[in-house]
């Protein structure tokens, strides 16, 4: 996967799933891109309407708390970002981000260096952030969730291979 | 080196001692997935091209998050899981029948030393039947309908040990509310919550889930509890794998333990808008209630039903006051007491078993600037549909005497 580079959306600390997509929406339709119109509403009303394709968000700790709404790093997808970077994930998003094709990167050492507007640049296979003139490093993502990300998501690795990379390989 | 609990479910799985941090791969004992999250899972299931569920029999759809229906778009979502139950030979559990959470332990999907997975963060609540039992997303969820296994990062545990005896206002949702307060929101991240200690030993299942159920809030993958006598009595005649006691080892080692001293602890709650934000209920005596909710698959079972009656009994609310019982099960239980009677007598609106106004889908919605006592499990801005509310969990001790007296209420002690 190529090097991610794009304009910092900045948020805080324990960004729920119920903040970045409300309940309300979820039961009534899986339409992503309607959906999408509401991402991240619950910290920023305007947020779906003011990201532009590949933006980045950068959040504290904890993003993505909460329900297991696989609809919430699907929302922040199709609303155009191209990766979260965050001092910490709640489990069940860090494995949801993997599943639908979102690049997800705990990096705590560069989340308080940035703001909203800055420009950054993520290398997964590198495991480095540029930020500025500095450049931040973070431990790699496993082989196996790599894979999956590279194949653009479970489902599609799925297609591709007909089978999970963690039944064929050992996992690291 | 001894064993975690979770390390000891994970080792009879995979035949040899894991270690935290390393990836397994482990077969899958029951997979359920509800309104909210079944969809998104049909869809992943179809769009992977999947032909058939892996296993009829250990596959579980509940209808429980708008249930029934309230409108025609969840309608819809509720028809394509029908539609799917049906052309795949799986159980649904269909509106009135209860919370996912409360029915599968109910129907025997879970026991000691299984594995659950299901596609909500509370199927933590399954680890009070030392079963480990965690949360994953709707793909995550197609893959276990496809192939019956899942990897898993084998995880460290935090211990929360609770000893002594409780005081007649303090119930296992102060315990496990003042716990998160300690450990915080997400102090236990990626990590197994093993629940030991006299006071959890002594406690009803019911009161036990409450625990497990809470694991989550403070980021937990799993809370686990050991089985024991209360175990097997609960499972009894309802699961078809043997019964076993399991717990962890004396030597196993443990991340963290946090001591929860039972006998100092008063009357809690989780303030807006965090689960963390824990103070007494002392703290706000007096202060104006607007909606009490009593229900969830934290607090809607027999024993918090019976302990709502109990206060309500005779007496009228002074708040409006939603109670929905957490499966057809509790609520033929709580008809046959009576609870169900004193409770509607007493003012309060008791709805069909399901979800309910906590995940603020489709009813018991409050207003803009209004307060809730809620004996769910999350308080978070927007959680029962309204962003401007202000959601106080408590115990159902608490909410009851709050709804009695429309107003705070720290329930009478010792
Ligand atoms: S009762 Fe609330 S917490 Fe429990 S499963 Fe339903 S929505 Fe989730």
């Amino acid at each position: 996967m190529e090097v991610l580079k794009g304009r910092v959306w900045k948020f805080g600390d324990d960004i729920s799933t119920d903040l970045i997509i409300p309940g309300k929406y979820k039961f009534k339709t899986i339409d992503f891109n309607e959906l999408a119109k509401h991402a991240m509403e619950g910290a920023d009303p305007k947020f779906a309407s003011k990201v532009s394709k590949g933006g980045i968000i950068v959040a504290g700790e904890n993003f993505g708390c909460g329900s297991s709404r696989e609809q919430a790093p699907v929302v922040v997808k199709h609303a155009g970002v191209s990766a979260v970077v965050a001092k910490s994930f709640a489990r069940i998003f860090y494995r949801n981000s993997f599943n639908v094709g979102l690049p997800v990167v705990e990096c705590p050492e560069v989340v308080d260096r940035v703001k909203t507007g800055d420009i950054v640049e993520v290398s997964l296979r590198e495991g480095k952030i540029k930020a500025g003139n500095k450049i931040y490093s973070f431990k790699p993502i496993p082989t196996f969730l790599m894979t999956i990300l590279e194949d653009g998501g479970l489902v599609d690795h799925y297609r591709k291979r007909g089978g999970f990379v963690w039944e064929r390989e050992p996992t690291k | 080196m001894g064993l975690t609990l979770a390390e000891k479910i994970i080792s009879r799985k995979i035949g040899r001692d894991p270690s935290p941090g390393e990836i397994v791969v482990l077969p899958i004992d029951a997979a359920m997935a509800h309104d909210g999250t079944a969809p998104l899972m049909i869809k992943s299931f179809e769009d992977m091209g999947a032909k058939r569920v892996w296993d009829k029999k250990k596959a579980i759809f509940v209808i429980d998050h708008i249930s029934p229906s309230s409108n025609e778009g969840t309608s819809a979502l509720h028809k394509m899981m029908r539609d799917f139950a049906k052309k795949h030979g799986i159980t649904l559990y269909d509106v009135g029948e209860g919370i996912c959470h409360q029915i599968l332990p109910e129907k025997g999907y879970v026991f000691p030393g299984g594995v659950v997975v299901g596609a909500d963060s509370h199927t933590c609540t399954h680890g009070a039947f030392a079963a480990f039992a965690t949360g994953i997303g709707s793909t995550d969820m197609a893959a276990v309908f496809a192939s019956g296994r899942l990897w898993f990062k084998v995880p460290e545990s935090l211990k929360v040990n609770v000893t002594g005896k409780l005081k007649r206002n303090v119930t296992s949702k102060d315990a496990v509310i003042y716990a998160i307060g300690e450990v915080g929101a997400d102090g236990a991240t990626y990590k197994a919550v093993e629940f030991t200690g006299n006071t959890v030993k002594g406690m009803t299942m019911d009161s036990r889930m409450t625990m497990t159920n809470m694991a989550i809030e403070m980021g937990g993958k799993t809370g686990l509890i050991a089985s024991d006598s209360t175990t097997k009595e609960f499972l009894k005649g309802r699961i078809d794998v043997p019964f076993i006691e399991l717990s962890g080892d004396k030597d196993a080692r443990y991340s963290d333990v946090l001591e929860v001293d039972a006998t100092s602890l008063e009357p809690q709650l989780s303030c807006p808008h965090q689960v963390d934000n824990v103070k007494p209920v002392s703290e706000f005596e007096g202060k104006p209630v607007d909606q009490v909710f009593i229900g969830s698959c934290t607090n809607g079972r027999l024993e918090d039903l019976r302990i709502a009656a109990k206060i309500l009994k005779g007496k009228r609310v002074k708040a409006r006051t939603i109670v929905m019982p957490a499966s057809r099960e509790v609520m033929l239980d709580a008809l046959r007491e009576g609870v169900i009677e004193e409770l509607v007598k007493a003012g309060c609106a008791v709805g069909v078993p399901g979800c309910g106004p906590c995940v603020g889908g489709h009813h018991g919605v409050p207003s803009q600037g209004e307060i809730v006592i809620s004996t769910t499990n999350r308080n978070f801005k927007g959680r029962m549909g309204c962003a401007d509310a202000d959601i106080y969990l408590a115990s159902p001790l608490t909410a009851a005497h709050s709804a009695l007296n429309g107003m705070f209420t720290v329930p009478e002690g010792d």
